[in-house]
């Protein structure tokens, strides 16, 4: 069993806040698929079209059949440790500052033998389930898990520096006064986060669900309005340095295509939440989280945008906020650049129709407020960074895979003149 | 130099240097933090008051600062021109920008409606109301503004919109007392605490907003969310309330002032 994690204690102010270090970030242009899957907390590998040899490290061409037909294919996940090490010292400043540090070789059962890192509950010899996730390189890895779950596995040390876990860690939730927004607070704090900020934009307007928000363990509210500069600076200074995972609820959505709308007030409304709102957050919060993505077992470790999966490809019925929300998911992409090298994982959960009321008149299915929020506390637990939540994103991520194009067209064509 | 030759002018101004008029300021700071009115989520909605530094003694500018704000025509402190109604919007010279600059100066009289207000969130000033002050204070001379004290400028946070479920709790006048001051007594122009010139619960009158549909109606202004209305006598002061001069404005947020005459206390 894994150490169980401790409450950390309060920061020595005497203390220079160590720097992040990062694990090697080098990897051929291949092996980024791999990256990208392990980013949706997928483990993918090439496998050849032709004899179906499943291939690794990642190759231009089949070394069974030569074929060049090689593509990524999720691959079983099972596999055994055949020999592993403990290491005690490295060149690398990230793993000396880590040290000791497990990792092994497994012998895939989808073929592969590869070196990955190894879970401190899993024996040796002993059966386990392979994971990929992103790194603080941001570099898709292996790292194998017992195949039950044993007391504490959470905590193992190796398996928290791919995840964002909450326990134990401070939160900013950017908008509480949606159901969403107090949804994800009451999540935190079940996932066990010391304490959950809560941005109140207005307070001059009441907002329902106030009473019980209060009531949530380690909740502070505090005057956040991402469309007000000076608020979200202010916010900022005042607890900036705390903002371990940033989780932006904040959202403006209105039905409409260009041509439905009467001038661009409302589209700037949109702007304003969705692409400045994100904007104002980035610039006032970022810098602190950038500098503190190794800063002891409550680092900063993650920014999560819950992003409309319209963000994707225009949805015309909500047209500009799609538009809205395709910059914000632009902006998003520019975030993970801004991390890069400071172990912050930019965490984007593109989901389909919500339950509330600016959507209320769309058919089912659609996602809930609790939905959204547990699979954001998933994805921080598991350190996934690309998530798709509900039947209508994920249909929509997989004709975007696809073909954008051809979902270009079906989005248009399908809905031409309808309106909300 | 005796008071005969001197001009009205430069009485005013030896009176203002001699502390005997006052300038009294009856404006809210436009701050990002000010409540604005809240329609309907499916209308348009009044744009807050916000700032963004274009520099500030930095690499963006090193010797200056300065900022763009953003606001609606009507955020914070604010004159309503008659165009801002469907009333009046057929009217002449009756956008910010084409309203004859004399009514920006002119008398005004208070009608203390604090106490009942205090009581009654909902309170409404009526013709009878109005009747009943004119018999301490005179009749409310042709051209002034009035303006309706409440002391609602002094509440803050959520309990200046006063919003519940079944909308805004405020004071306001009737469509009566409006008719009464416009036909009656020739008013410029009506101005509240509130957010607005009529009662948070205006919808549900007759007219709907009848302080908007009748003074805009007929050719009159309007002025709100104004404060300090408690330090002006209930006649004999002067407003000052210049909007900006905005190409066919609705209205604009401006500096309100009164000059009040402190001689004679």
């Amino acid at each position: 069993m894994a150490d169980p994690l401790q409450r950390p204690a309060k920061k020595d102010p005497q203390k220079r806040t160590t720097s992040p270090t990062l694990p090697p970030f080098a990897r051929s242009r291949k092996a980024v698929a791999f990256t990208a899957a392990a980013a949706e907390g997928r483990f993918a590998l090439q496998v050849c079209d032709e004899c179906e040899h499943v291939t690794y490290p990642p190759r231009e061409v089949c070394p069974k059949c030569w074929s060049m037909e090689l593509n990524w294919c999720d691959v079983e996940s099972g596999g055994a440790l055949i020999a592993a090490t403990t290491l005690r010292t490295s060149v690398n400043t990230y793993f000396r500052e880590r040290m000791p540090w497990r990792i092994g070789t497994v012998q895939l059962d989808a073929g592969p033998t590869v070196l990955a890192h190894i879970h401190g509950d899993v024996e040796e010899f002993a059966r386990v389930t392979i994971i990929a996730r992103t790194d603080k390189s941001g570099q898709g890895v292996m790292l194998a898990l017992p195949v039950k779950e044993t007391l504490n596995m959470a905590d193992d040390r190796q398996l928290r520096a791919l995840t964002c876990n909450p326990k134990y860690r401070r939160a900013l939730v950017t908008d509480g006064r949606t159901e969403l927004g107090q949804r994800m607070v009451k999540a935190l704090a079940d996932a066990g986060a010391s304490r959950i900020f809560v941005g109140i934009a207005e307070e001059w307007r009441p907002y329902s669900g106030q009473d019980a928000l209060l009531k949530i363990p380690g909740v502070e509210t505090m005057p956040l309005d991402v469309t007000n500069t000076i608020s979200v600076n202010e916010l900022a200074a005042e607890m900036g340095d705390k903002a371990d995972i940033l989780i932006n609820t904040a959202e403006y959505v209105r039905p409409g295509s260009a041509m439905d709308r009467h001038g661009v007030t409302l589209a700037r409304d949109e702007m304003e939440t969705n692409y400045f709102g994100l904007m104002r957050l980035i610039q006032a919060f970022g810098p602190g989280m950038r500098g503190r993505g190794a800063d002891g077992e409550n680092s900063a470790c993650a920014w999560v945008n819950l992003l409309s999966v319209y963000a994707l490809s225009n949805w015309p019925v909500y047209g500009t906020t799609s538009a809205s929300q395709a910059a914000a998911l632009s902006l998003s992409q520019g975030l993970r650049a801004d991390f890069a090298g400071s172990g912050v994982k930019v965490i984007n959960v593109l989901f389909g129709p919500l339950e509330e009321s600016w959507r209320q008149p769309l058919p089912p299915p659609k996602v809930t407020p609790q939905r959204l929020a547990d699979t954001v506390i998933h994805a921080l637990t598991e350190g996934i960074e690309n998530v798709t939540l509900g039947p209508v994103a994920e249909d929509v991520v997989r004709r975007y895979k696809e073909d954008p194009f051809v979902l270009e067209r079906e989005l248009t064509q399908m809905h031409a003149g309808m309106t909300i | 130099m005796s008071m005969q030759d001197a001009s009205a002018l430069q009485v005013l101004d030896g009176a203002l240097s001699a502390g005997e008029i006052e300038t009294v300021d009856l404006t809210h700071t436009l701050d990002p933090d000010f409540p604005v009115i809240v329609l309907p989520p499916e209308f348009g909605q009044c744009a807050r008051f916000r700032v963004e530094e274009v520099s500030r003694y930095d690499e963006r500018g090193p010797a200056w600062y300065w900022r763009n704000f953003s606001c609606s025509e009507h955020t914070g402190t604010h004159f309503d021109a008659p165009i801002h109604w469907i009333s009046g919007k057929d009217l002449p010279d009756a956008a910010v920008d084409s309203i004859p600059p004399t009514a920006f100066v002119r008398p005004v009289c208070v009608i203390d409606c604090s106490a009942e207000s205090a009581k009654d969130e909902d309170f409404l000033l009526t013709e009878e109301f109005i009747q009943a002050w004119e018999k301490t204070h005179g009749d409310i001379p042709a051209g002034s503004w009035v303006l309706m004290r409440t002391d609602w400028s002094k509440r803050s946070g959520a309990e200046y919109l006063n919003m519940r479920e079944d909308g805004a709790h405020t004071p306001g006048p009737t469509g009566d007392a409006i008719k009464y001051m416009v036909e009656e007594r020739d008013i410029i122009g009506f101005g509240t605490e509130t957010v607005g010139t009529d009662a948070g619960q205006a919808t549900h009158l007759s007219p709907p907003h009848p302080a908007h549909y009748l003074l805009h109606g007929a050719g009159r202004y309007g002025l709100q969310c104004l404060a300090n209305l408690d330090s002006l006598p209930a006649t004999g002061a002067i407003l000052v309330c210049p909007p900006l001069k905005i190409k066919n404005g609705s209205g604009s947020p401006l500096r309100v002032l009164a000059l009040v005459d402190r001689s004679a206390a």
